[in-house]
């Protein structure tokens, strides 16, 4: 468990050595002298551009060699030090605590509504494979799967908020506006956990114990309860760690259509206004949140299987 | 969906032509030639604006009606998907080709190579994909090329993950080995005895990293940090229209419909039965 723990933080120091030096790399390439343009930003364009753009080369070191500012910008990020947006000049740290409960809500809504949506539809496509449950479930999952989350999303929207007018189509606030969003996550994910399901399922139902527990005439549901669900469950739950990429890309396509205040709505206008401080942050978030949904499920699959791994 | 999906779908073997193989061909077959031949043969320029035009239903003048500018869509649909089919293509040829030239390459040279391989595909593998890309396009968002960068960067590396994990395993084979012994030389091993094994595998991932990069595209236009208008690209067409919605719903809904069938048919044309 501990090495389990340990790979998920080095994945994490990796996630933000990554971003660091992507961002460092794309401000250094950015046209224009960056002593310039944040002396613009300060100070406004009426001041003395030129002596100020000297303060803050000075300042703030912009005539070091290279390697040396990349490595002080990579220590303030291990200080947690994200710097000032260049759009509102707040500090980084400050909007993501605001937009990280959004996305927090939306992410965690998501998966809960993909889980109750895709592996019961699994199992019972499992238990009977082959049957009807098991074809439908099959020609939903691969029309569901060939939709874009957006074209997705803007069907749900044309559908319910437009149509049946029962959700309103964009904002945030109440669990009617979150209703859409986390449907848009929670289908494009129950789509493949369902058939993961279905197959993990399968094997288990293919397998000698099960039938012995049958022949010796244990009820159906004592069957499925004990027998099938958590030996199905192992491969659906590491199904989940492949299915926080998605739920992460997913939240800034869904977070953008809705017009939800969180970090991928953020992302997506800090890359359209070139905010390269408020990039760096919101891509920081989203690639933390991704190491922490992927280390949850590294630890509930060793909770559900303790046996050690062979790898 | 993600690449990663591809490692979960049992592979149809290349003989069996299922119906749904069958299907997923022969959409792929028709959406291909109508990017192709669309542009050729709708001599219109899908850029072209006619007000009185504005929102037509279809009609003689305009087979598939024309959008808000009076633009035809017809052009506009066949430009659209010959740029989603052809970026998706270019894009995964890029990724591909690297991939699986330094796959062979950390398989059979192992040691150092391997390790110093293994690094950097864990590094970029630290981000989700799409993160990459977005990063990659705050440098000059609406461009095409952090867009085309960015997704064969993040596209690669299944192809490299895969053929190092298969062409190990192949090469560890006795007959691989006894021509090695034999001393022939690794262009030719790798080349008429890795490669025929892990072509089956390959093409599978080809089509899903090729669905993969036509959502990606489409996504990243729509939420207008891709391609920009008054480029016909299917995912900005859609947003474009969207305000018309009320007006003109088959207008919005067939670029929508354009970017399902394209990757409705790769998904179909790779898969087998079962799942």
């Amino acid at each position: 468990m501990a090495r389990l723990v340990l790979a998920r933080l080095l994945q994490a120091g990796l996630v933000v050595i990554v971003v660091g030096i992507l961002c460092f790399v794309l401000v250094r390439f950015l046209p224009g002298d960056p002593a310039m343009r944040i002396a613009a930003g300060r100070y406004g364009p009426d001041a003395n551009i030129t002596e100020a753009a000297e303060g803050v080369r000075r300042e703030l070191g912009l005539d070091r060699p290279v390697l040396v500012q990349l490595g002080a910008s990579l220590g303030q990020l291990a200080r947690f030090d994200l710097g000032r947006s260049v759009v509102t000049g707040l500090p980084i740290t400050k909007e993501l605590g605001i937009q990280l409960g959004a996305t927090l809500w939306l992410s965690g809504s998501a998966l809960a509504l993909s889980l109750l949506l895709g592996p019961p539809i699994g199992l019972l496509a499992g238990l009977r494979h082959g049957g009807v449950a098991d074809r439908a479930s099959l020609g939903g999952a691969i029309l569901l799967r060939s939709l874009p989350p957006f074209v997705l999303g803007l069907l749900l929207i044309l559908l319910f908020a437009m149509t049946l007018g029962m959700f309103p189509p964009a904002g945030w606030g109440t669990w009617r506006e979150l209703a859409l969003p986390a449907l848009t996550l929670a289908l494009g994910l129950a789509a493949v956990s369902s058939r993961v399901a279905r197959d993990s399922v399968e094997a288990v139902v293919r397998t000698p114990y099960l039938a012995y527990a049958r022949l010796k005439g244990l009820p159906e549901t004592v069957v499925v309860r004990r027998h099938v669900l958590r030996n199905a469950a192992i491969p659906v739950v590491s199904y989940i760690a492949l299915q926080a990429i998605y739920l992460i890309e997913g939240v800034v396509v869904v977070e953008t259509l809705f017009g939800i205040p969180g970090i991928g709505h953020a992302l997506v206008h800090a890359v359209i206004a070139r905010d390269m401080p408020m990039v760096q942050g919101t891509a920081l978030a989203m690639g933390l949140l991704f190491v922490v949904i992927a280390a949850a499920v590294d630890l509930a699959c060793h909770w559900l299987d303790p046996r050690p791994r062979r790898t | 969906m993600s690449i990663a999906d591809a490692a979960l779908i049992p592979l149809a073997s290349h003989r069996d032509l299922t119906p749904a193989r069958l299907c997923g061909l022969g959409l792929l077959a028709l959406l291909a030639l109508f990017a192709l031949l669309g542009p050729l043969l709708v001599s219109v320029d899908p850029t072209e604006q006619d007000f009185a035009a504005s929102l037509a239903p279809p009609s003689s003048d305009y087979l598939l009606g024309a959008d808000h500018y009076g633009r035809s869509m017809l052009a506009r649909l066949a430009y659209g998907a010959r740029l989603s089919f052809g970026l998706a293509l270019l894009t995964v040829a890029t990724a591909a080709v690297p991939g699986i030239l330094l796959g062979l390459l950390a398989a059979w040279r192992g040691g150092l190579v391997e390790r110093a391989l293994e690094l950097f595909a864990t590094v970029l593998l630290a981000l989700p994909g799409l993160l990459l890309v977005l990063i990659l396009l705050a440098f000059s968002p609406g461009a095409f090329g952090p867009l085309y960068l960015g997704l064969a960067l993040t596209l690669w590396i299944e192809f490299y993950r895969v053929t190092r994990a298969t062409a190990a395993t192949v090469l560890k084979q006795p007959h691989i080995e006894a021509a090695r012994l034999l001393g022939f030389r690794a262009p030719y091993l790798l080349r008429s005895l890795v490669l025929p094994e892990l072509r089956p595998i390959l093409t599978t991932l080809a089509a899903f990293a090729m669905s993969t990069a036509i959502i990606a595209i489409s996504t990243l236009s729509a939420i207008s940090v891709g391609l920009r208008p008054p480029t016909p690209e299917l995912g900005a067409m859609i947003v474009e229209l969207l305000p018309y919605y009320a007006e003109a719903p088959l207008h919005v809904l067939m670029p929508g419909v354009l970017i399902f069938l394209l990757v409705l048919g790769l998904q179909l044309a790779t898969r087998s039965e079962s799942r």
